[in-house]
């Protein structure tokens, strides 16, 4: 249900008592609200849902999950599709800390 | 696009594919509850890739399809009263009310504006100041924190030709209402991740807990997608009743704490009506009575709605994920996105509507 | 939350909106709407065979050596001036293109204005300098007119309507019909520069992206390809409804399979980036200076070259290829390998908001 696209936050000013911002989407530009990310820098990335930011991206978070996908990747690459032994090591990789 | 292209590498979908096949042992099903996520699913093709014992429901994710038709009805009538503007996001304009929709109140002389931010719609209400301002604030937790800001502004620049016709709606109540059906077949949750950017997901433990049902944060892209049922699978696999997050560059646990601030000082938790579900209670919000000057519901008096339904449609059955929409007999032949019967055919990311669009007598 | 259970009511459902009374801005767009009202209200009472052909112009043969190809467009447009063009040169490209996909040279138009009370002179003449220059590109001649006036708030400033007649080439056979299995698939180039040019223009959804209309006139490209290859079989330009439309109305036309592959259609990355933040498919995005090809495979990368030679046709792709079965659908192939069918649009395209 939520249209959120990311775009680089090239901007930011002051509009009607609210801090927006110039969103740069990939060639594309549109203002959005930055309200409910106060510590947006220009140059970060964010979450655009119906012209507002409703988060900054985290580019850590985003190369982790992408590095420990592409040793699944790499993994099944080097084993093959039908090697049972890889869950085991691909298990360790994926599982992400419980909150609860 | 950075932090897009990325998640719809191709080799990654086949990997994680591959690995969900290697995973899973016996069938199981799991809901999405997200209509952005099922419209991904249907425009990739995701559920081809997935091994036959994975069966992909589709939950009541799309606020468009469950916004109540009484609401819709009180839409249409303050609309077509002279003197308003009214405002509301794209996909809420076909979509069907007792007797018409708010196309036809265009047609019939309405001013009836499309916009992309509820800013747009203050901006309307600046520009027009002889004029009634209405916003259609629909939407999940990920569309409050807009809405409610719309309010603030208003406030904030005293507005007084401003008002809104608030319709939220929460996800936690929407899967205590599936998940505590005796025909519940939902084993595992893929949570909504830009709900989640939002709201954290902190509300999920107490749920996953009380029915046994791994709960997994998911994102929008193939990667994303493929991943949050990956980690699911596994969780079931492994019979493990826990909340996982496979969306972390955007949702962290406690969420957006500024937004959830603003959506609590606007709104106040109510009951609501869900199209196709009926009642949940505590599952919507509405407008505090701080706020009340700005309810568009109390500024029209459009308290006389009687809405007609009919029986037609099982788009309710399709909500709830207790049936697809190929089971339906009215899919494709009556009901087309042309000529809807029900929301999730209009809505373009309702179940029907994605289903049809991308899948309608498809035999490949 | 509190702990009673939920009783769940049974499915619920309004009455079906056929919009069967009024017209909306639906019947407009282009998709289904559009020609369903062409189906029901037009069709019967005017009924030859040149109408039910269904194509971008009208082909007649009113003596034996002389075939015509015939179009009329009306232009309504609004904003009248956008990024790349304006609705002079649209007026004058859009006819001229609609005649030249039959396989004809267009050579004569006629152009039909209606006018708003209070319409600036000096926008009127900024149009017409730029209708001018469209037809000496195209090499064609406005040789009749017409102006009405009408009240102030009946016109957005400016309507024009215009007819366009050129003689088919002998020997020349297109039309929506003839595709046929085993024939490839081309588009001249990017989706949906035009449509999100106007868009941008009119303001309303508050974006920038410097994306340019590609209106054009595609009759001397389309002249070239019909040199360089004989099995030109169907020629469409994708205009409102888009790629997915035109597309859905040949393979219907043909009553053939048309598979395309989403990894080899061209999308200027900012037409894309736009797209994905309004939540836009690029498939059903207006386009004015483009055309789909379908041609014989024995002679397609001829025409391919041809195109690819002309200044309108630079970034021209083979996309894909016509099969049998399912006959009258149109299947995409992703770019993970997956297929799903491309359906023709349903009413107006809208932002979508989550």
């Amino acid at each position: 249900m939520c249209l959120g696209v990311p775009g680089k936050i090239v901007e930011i000013y002051e509009n009607s008592g609210l801090q927006m911002g110039k969103i740069d989407f990939g060639g594309v530009t549109r203002e959005a609200c930055l309200a409910y990310v106060p510590e947006a820098k220009v140059g970060d990335y964010t979450l655009i849902h119906v012209g507002f930011a409703l988060n900054l991206i985290s580019e850590e978070e985003a190369q982790e999950t992408l590095d420990l996908l592409r040793q699944i990747s790499d993994l099944d690459q080097e084993l093959g599709q039908e090697n049972s032994t890889a869950p085991q090591a691909s298990a360790a990789v994926l599982d992400q800390k419980t909150d609860e | 696009m950075k932090h897009l292209s990325e998640y719809r590498d191709a080799h990654l979908v086949h990997a994680i594919a591959a690995e969900i096949r290697k995973t899973v042992t016996r069938p199981w099903v799991l809901m999405e509850i997200c209509g952005g996520q099922t419209h991904a699913i249907m425009r990739y093709g995701l559920d081809q890739l997935l091994p036959p014992e994975i069966e992909l429901v589709h939950g009541p994710g799309c606020p468009v399809c469950v916004t109540s038709l009484e609401l819709i009805d009180k839409s249409l009538a303050i609309a077509s009263q002279p003197g308003v503007i009214f405002t509301s996001y794209g996909d809420m304009l076909r979509v069907p009310g007792s007797h018409r929709d708010l196309f036809s109140v265009r047609a019939a002389g309405g001013d009836v504006r499309v916009v992309y931010s509820p800013l747009d719609a203050i901006q309307i209400a600046q520009k027009n100041p002889d004029k009634q301002v209405v916003f259609f604030a629909i939407g999940f937790e990920t569309t409050a924190p807009a809405n409610a800001m719309s309010v603030l502004q208003a406030h904030s620049l005293g507005l007084e030709n401003f008002s809104v016709l608030v319709s939220h709606v929460r996800v936690p109540p929407a899967m205590h209402a599936i998940l505590s059906s005796p025909q519940n077949r939902v084993q595992g949750f893929l949570a909504a991740g830009h709900v989640c950017a939002v709201m954290g997901y902190w509300e999920y433990p107490p749920i996953a807990k009380k029915y046994a049902v791994p709960v997994v944060v998911t994102g929008f892209e193939p990667v994303d997608i493929l991943q949050g049922i990956l980690m699911t699978v596994r969780l079931l696999e492994n019979g493990q009743v826990s909340v996982e997050n496979a969306y972390k560059r955007t949702v962290t646990f406690e969420g957006n704490q500024p937004a959830q601030g603003v959506i609590n000082q606007v709104f106040m938790e109510c009951d609501r009506k869900w199209r196709g579900i009926g009642m949940i209670p505590a599952s919507g919000w509405c407008l505090r009575p701080e706020y009340a000057a700005f309810d568009a519901e109390q500024r029209f008096q459009v308290n006389q709605i009687q809405p007609a339904e009919s029986p037609i449609c099982i788009a309710g059955q399709i909500l709830q994920g207790l049936k697809k929409p190929d089971q339906c007999p009215a899919f494709g032949g009556e009901c087309t996105p042309q000529n809807p019967l029900g929301a999730t055919m209009v809505s373009s990311e309702g179940a029907c509507a994605a289903y049809y669009r991308y899948r309608a007598g498809l035999q490949v | 939350m509190k702990e009673e259970s939920i009783t769940i009511q049974g499915p619920v459902c309004p009455v079906p909106l056929g919009h069967n009374e009024k017209i909306v801005m639906g019947h407009g767009s282009g998709g289904k709407m559009s020609q369903d009202l062409i189906a029901r209200m037009f069709l019967p009472p005017f009924d030859n065979e040149a109408l039910r052909a269904g194509d971008d112009a009208g082909v007649v043969q009113p003596n034996l050596c002389t075939q015509l190809a015939i179009s009329t467009d009306s232009h309504v447009v609004w904003p009248l001036f956008f990024a790349g063009g304006d609705i002079g040169r649209l007026a004058v490209c859009g006819t001229v293109n609609d005649v030249a996909m039959m396989g004809a040279i267009p050579r004569y138009l006629t152009a039909g204005f209606i006018l708003e009370e209070g319409l600036d002179l000096g926008v009127l003449e900024r149009v017409v300098t730029s209708m001018q220059k469209a037809t000496a590109e195209a090499n064609v001649q406005i040789i009749a007119g017409d102006t009405k006036v009408v009240q102030r708030g009946k016109a957005d400033g400016l309507y024009i309507n215009t007819s366009g007649v050129g003689v088919v080439t002998p020997g020349v056979e297109i039309g929506g019909a003839l595709a046929q299995p085993g024939d490839v698939v081309i588009l001249s180039g990017t989706l949906g520069d035009h449509g999100i040019a106007v868009l941008e223009a009119r303001g309303e959804l508050g974006f920038e992206s410097g994306i340019q209309s590609d209106v054009a006139p595609l009759n001397h490209m389309i002249a070239a390809m019909l040199e360089a290859s004989e099995h030109i079989h169907v020629l469409r330009d994708p205009t409102r409804g888009g790629l997915a439309t035109s597309l859905n109305e040949i393979a219907q036309q043909s009553q053939v399979n048309i598979l395309i592959h989403e990894a080899s259609i061209p999308v200027h990355p900012s037409v894309a980036a736009a797209c994905e933040m309004l939540g836009f498919d690029p498939l059903y995005v207006a386009n004015e200076g483009k055309l789909i090809a379908i041609v014989g495979k024995e002679s397609a990368e001829a025409a391919l070259e041809a195109m690819q030679k002309d200044e309108y046709g630079k970034e021209a792709a083979i996309i894909g290829e016509v099969k049998s079965a399912p006959a009258g659908r149109v299947l995409l192939k992703t770019t993970l390998g997956s297929t799903r069918i491309v359906d023709v649009l349903a009413g107006e395209m809208l932002p979508r908001i989550c």
